[in-house]
C-alpha cells in the first residue's frame, strides 16, 4: 500500500473575495467605474453636481434672514440669498389675507386634517374613521366661521335621514326602495322646512360661533390645500361613477358619461376656471352669485373627476371578464358585485394612476392665480409688487416650490407604499 | 303538471324599477328627462341673463377691426386686422409653442428615461432627482421661474456695446442672448436656392433607395451592407458641392447691435422661449417615466432569447426591444403631447400671445363677448384634442398584437 504522506481531511474554507470586489471599493467599481464609458459618465455627473452646488450652497447657507428690505440685503452682501422676505411674509404665503388674530383657525384645520387622514391612510387606525367623516364640516366651520349650528344642522339632518331609513326598513316597510324614498323625502322635508328654524333655535340656546371670514381673504398655501383637498375628496367618488357609467350597457348613460369625460379632458383647466369666474353667472338663474372658492372647487373637482374616470376605467379594463361572471354566478347584483368584487381589484390596479391624478390636481391649484385668487404663485407677484421686495425671485420661488414638492412627493411615496402593501402576487 | 301552471304574469308599475327587463329602459328615460330639463334650464337662464344685460349671441365681432398689436406672429397681422385674424395668429402661436415644446420634450425625455435605467448609480440617481423635481412642482411655477431666469440673468443689449463689452455673443458673433430675447442669424434665400432644395430631396430619395436595397440584400443573403457612412455622405456631399457650385446662394443675416437693441436676424422673445422651455422640461420628466416603463415592460427573456440567437446588444435594442417597447410607449406619449398643448394656455403668465391671450384675452375683454369667445376657444382645444385622440386610436388599432 502506498504510503500517503498527507491527505487533507478538512475542506479548505473559501478564500475571502479580493478586497477590490467587496465593500465600498467593490461597490464603487461595480456601480461607478465598471467601464471607461461608465467612468466618464461618473466624472461628468460629479462635475455637474459640483457646478450646481458650488454657487448654490454658499448662496443659500449664508442667506440673510432678518433684514427689512431687499436693498438692505444687497448692501450687506449681494452674493447671498435674501431669505428675509420669507421671514417677513411667511404668514402671507401660508394664510393669504386671513386676519392675523385668526391664524389659529387654519392652523388647527391643518392639524386636524392630518389627524383625519390617518384613519384612511393606515388601516390600523380605521376605528377612528368617524373623525374623518365629521372633519369636512368642522373644517368648513373653522375656516369660514359663522354659527356652528348652521354646519352642524347638515350633519344632524343626514343622521336623522339615515336613522329614518333604518327604522323604516327594519320595522315598518319591507321594500328597500320604498323606505329609501321615504327617508329621502323626510330628509328633504327636514332641510326644506325645519333646518333653518332648528339652527336658529340651537344658536340661541347654545351660541357657538366664530367671526365670519369671506372667501376672498383666503389665500396662500391654505387656499391650495382647501381647493386641493376638497377636489381630491369629491372627485374620487364622481370619478368612480363616471367610469362605471362609461362601462355601462345603457347607451344613453354611456353617451352622457363619454361626452362629459371627453369634453372635460379636451379643454385646458384654465378655460374651465375662466368659465367658473366669468361665465357661470350666465348659466344660473339671474341674481345668483355664489362663492368664488366654491365655484373653483366645483370646476377643479369636475376636471379631475374626468381624469379619474379614465384611470379607473383602465383598472376596470385590466380585470379579467371571469371576475364579472364569477360574481354574477354567486348571485350578487350589480352594485354588490361592484362593491365586493370588481372595485376593490380595479382600484388596486389603478392606484398609481389615481395618485398621479391627485398630484396633478394639487399642482393645478396654482392655476387659480390666473383668475386672480391669491394662491402662493399669485402671492409671489403680490409680494414683489411691494417696493421693499421688488426684484426678489428665487427665494420666493424656491420656498413655494419646496412646499408643493413636499406634499406631492409625499403622496407619490405613499402610493408606492400602498402598492407594496396590497401586492398579493409573487 | 304542464308548464302552463306558471302564474300569469301581470304588469305592475313597481316592475319598472325592480324588474331587470324594464329597469334599464326606465332608468334611461328618467336620465333623459332630467338631462333635457337641466339643459333647457341652463339655456333658459343664459338667455334671460343675456337679455338682462342687453346682449345677444352673435359671432359678428370676429369680422370687426381688432385694434391691438401682437408682438410675436407667424402670419402678417396689424392692428387693422380683424378679431378672427387675431385669433388665427393666437392659434398659430399656440401650435408653434406646442410643436417645438413636444420635440424638445421628446428628445430630453427619451434621453433622461434611458439614463435613469443606467447601471451607473450616480447617473441613475441624478436622473431620478431631475424627474421627481420636475414632476412634483407645478408647471406654472416652472414657467415663471424660467422666465425670471431669462429676464434677470441675461445681459441687456447695451451690455454688448463698446470696445470692451460686459457680454459677448456666442458662436462666432451669431447668437445674442439678451434680456429682451434671443437673436439668431436668419437665412436669406438667394437666387438658385431652389436648386439646393431639389438636390437635397434627391439625396434623401437616394438614401431611402439605398436603405431599401440593403434590406433586400439582407433578406436574401443575411449580409449586412455598410449603409450608415454612405448615407451620411450621400446626404451631405451633393448639397455642399451644389452650394459652392452655385456660388453660395443661401447667406445668413446676422443680428447686430444698433442703438440700444439688436437689429435683423430672427428674434425669439423671452416669453416664447420661457414658455416652450418650461413646458418641455416639465413634460420631459413625464416622458422619461413613460420611456422607462416601456423598456422595463419588455420581459428579460426577450433580451436573453435574442442574445442566444447571437445578436449584438445594439441589434437587440433596435430589432427586439424598441419595436415592442414602442407599443407601450407611444399612446401615453401622445397623450402627454396633448397635455403640453393644453398647458400652453398658461402663456398668459409670461405674456406670450397664444390663442388664450388673443381670442380668450384681449378680444374677449374688448368686445365683451365672453360666451362666444369661450365657446370658440373651447372648440379649438376640443378639436385639437379629439384629433390627437383619434391618432392614438388609429395607432392602437394598427400596432396592437395580432392574436392568431
Amino acid at each position: 500500500m502506498a504510503n500517503v504522506e498527507y491527505v487533507r481531511d478538512k475542506e479548505i474554507p473559501p478564500a475571502p473575495p479580493p478586497l477590490i470586489e467587496v465593500g465600498v471599493i467593490g461597490w464603487v467599481r461595480q456601480n461607478l467605474f465598471s467601464s471607461w464609458f461608465n467612468s466618464l459618465l461618473t466624472i461628468l455627473s460629479l462635475y455637474f453636481i459640483f457646478v450646481c452646488l458650488v454657487d448654490f450652497i454658499p448662496w443659500a447657507w449664508g442667506g440673510h434672514w432678518n433684514t427689512k428690505s431687499l436693498r438692505e440685503c444687497l448692501d450687506l452682501d449681494p452674493n447671498v440669498a435674501c431669505f428675509s422676505v420669507l421671514a417677513a411674509r411667511w404668514e402671507q404665503l401660508l394664510f393669504g389675507l386671513y386676519p392675523a388674530e385668526e391664524y389659529w383657525r387654519p392652523t388647527l384645520t391643518f392639524v386636524l386634517l392630518i389627524l383625519s387622514i390617518i384613519p384612511i391612510l393606515f388601516s390600523r387606525y380605521f376605528r377612528y374613521f368617524w373623525f374623518s367623516v365629521i372633519y369636512p364640516g368642522l373644517a368648513i366651520w373653522l375656516l369660514w366661521g359663522g354659527s356652528f349650528w348652521s354646519i352642524a344642522i347638515v350633519y344632524i339632518g343626514l343622521i336623522l335621514g339615515v336613522g329614518a331609513y333604518f327604522i323604516l326598513s327594519s320595522k315598518l316597510i319591507k321594500t328597500t326602495s320604498v323606505s329609501l324614498l321615504a327617508a329621502f323625502i323626510f330628509t328633504l322635508f327636514f332641510f326644506g322646512f325645519l333646518s333653518d328654524f332648528l339652527a336658529r333655535f340651537l344658536a340661541n340656546v347654545l351660541p357657538i360661533s366664530l367671526p365670519f371670514i369671506e372667501s376672498l381673504k383666503m389665500g396662500g398655501f391654505t387656499l391650495s390645500l382647501i381647493v386641493g383637498v376638497s377636489g381630491i375628496v369629491a372627485s374620487f367618488p364622481i370619478g368612480i361613477l363616471l367610469a362605471l357609467g362609461r362601462q355601462s350597457n345603457l347607451p344613453l348613460i354611456k353617451m352622457i358619461c363619454v361626452g362629459f369625460i371627453e369634453f372635460i379632458r379636451g379643454v385646458p383647466l384654465i378655460t374651465l376656471l375662466f368659465v367658473a369666474s366669468v361665465l357661470l353667472n350666465y348659466f344660473l338663474p339671474p341674481g345668483t352669485n355664489f362663492d368664488i372658492v366654491l365655484r373653483v372647487v366645483i370646476m377643479v373637482t369636475l376636471f379631475s373627476a374626468a381624469y379619474m374616470a379614465e384611470v379607473i376605467r383602465g383598472g376596470l379594463a385590466g380585470l379579467p371578464l371571469g371576475q364579472h361572471e364569477a360574481s354574477a354566478s354567486l348571485g350578487l347584483n350589480y352594485w354588490q358585485s361592484q362593491r365586493l368584487i370588481i372595485m376593490p381589484q380595479a382600484l388596486k390596479i389603478s392606484i398609481p394612476g389615481i395618485v398621479n391624478t391627485f398630484i396633478g390636481l394639487f399642482k393645478d391649484t396654482t392655476l387659480v392665480s390666473i383668475i386672480s385668487l391669491r394662491d402662493p404663485v399669485g402671492l409671489a407677484s403680490t409680494i414683489r409688487a411691494d417696493a421693499k421686495w421688488n426684484g426678489i425671485y428665487w427665494e420666493l420661488y424656491i420656498a413655494i416650490g419646496l412646499m408643493f414638492f413636499i406634499v406631492c412627493f409625499g403622496m407619490s411615496q405613499y402610493s408606492q407604499y400602498l402598492e407594496r402593501k396590497l401586492k398579493t402576487d409573487n | 303538471m304542464s308548464s302552463s301552471s306558471f302564474p300569469e304574469e301581470k304588469f305592475r308599475w313597481g316592475m319598472l324599477l325592480s324588474d331587470t327587463r324594464y329597469r334599464g329602459t326606465s332608468l334611461q328615460v328618467i336620465t333623459f328627462i332630467v338631462f333635457v330639463a337641466v339643459f333647457f334650464w341652463l339655456v333658459d337662464n343664459t338667455l334671460k341673463n343675456l337679455a338682462l344685460l342687453g346682449k345677444d349671441v352673435s359671432f359678428d365681432f370676429l369680422w370687426i377691426r381688432a385694434g391691438y398689436d401682437i408682438n410675436q406672429r407667424l402670419i402678417p397681422y396689424t392692428n387693422d386686422s380683424t378679431h378672427a385674424m387675431a385669433a388665427l395668429v393666437g392659434i398659430l402661436n399656440t401650435l408653434l409653442c406646442a410643436f417645438v415644446g413636444c420635440i424638445i420634450a421628446t428628445i430630453l425625455g427619451v434621453f433622461v428615461g434611458i439614463l435613469r435605467l443606467s447601471k451607473n448609480w450616480i447617473v441613475a440617481k441624478l436622473m431620478s432627482v431631475y424627474i421627481e423635481g420636475f414632476r412634483n412642482v407645478p408647471v406654472l411655477l416652472w414657467i415663471v421661474m424660467v422666465f425670471a431666469l431669462l429676464t434677470e440673468f441675461t445681459p441687456a443689449p447695451k451690455a454688448f456695446k463698446g470696445a470692451n463689452p460686459e457680454a459677448s455673443m456666442f458662436l462666432f458673433d451669431s447668437i445674442a442672448i439678451t434680456n429682451r430675447g434671443t437673436y439668431f442669424p436668419a437665412p436669406v434665400w438667394g437666387e438658385g436656392s431652389i436648386w439646393l432644395l431639389i438636390v437635397f430631396f434627391l439625396s434623401v430619395f437616394a438614401v431611402l433607395t439605398l436603405k431599401r436595397h440593403s434590406t433586400k440584400v439582407k433578406r436574401a443573403t443575411g449580409k449586412d451592407l455598410p449603409t450608415f457612412w454612405i448615407s451620411i455622405l450621400l446626404l451631405v456631399a451633393p448639397v455642399v458641392a451644389v452650394y459652392f457650385f452655385l456660388g453660395k446662394p443661401i447667406t445668413l443675416n446676422y443680428p447686430f447691435l444698433k442703438g440700444f437693441n439688436f437689429k435683423e436676424g430672427i428674434h425669439l422673445r423671452n416669453s416664447f422661449i420661457a414658455l416652450t422651455l418650461a413646458l418641455a422640461l416639465y413634460t420631459s420628466a413625464f416622458i422619461a417615466e413613460i420611456v422607462r416603463a416601456g423598456i422595463l415592460a419588455i420581459s428579460k427573456g426577450q433580451t436573453e432569447a435574442a442574445a442566444s440567437l447571437g445578436m449584438r446588444p445594439n441589434k437587440i435594442m433596435n430589432l427586439i426591444i424598441l419595436p415592442q417597447a414602442l407599443r407601450v410607449i407611444v399612446p401615453p406619449l401622445i397623450s402627454n403631447y396633448l397635455n403640453l398643448t393644453k398647458n400652453s394656455s398658461l402663456a398668459i403668465a409670461v405674456g406670450y400671445m397664444d390663442v388664450r391671450g388673443t381670442l380668450g384675452g384681449i378680444t374677449l375683454n374688448q368686445t365683451g363677448r365672453e360666451l362666444e369667445s369661450m365657446l370658440l376657444l373651447m372648440g379649438f382645444y376640443l378639436s385639437v384634442s379629439l384629433l390627437i385622440s383619434s391618432v392614438i386610436n388609429f395607432y392602437n388599432r394598427s400596432f396592437q398584437i395580432v392574436v392568431r
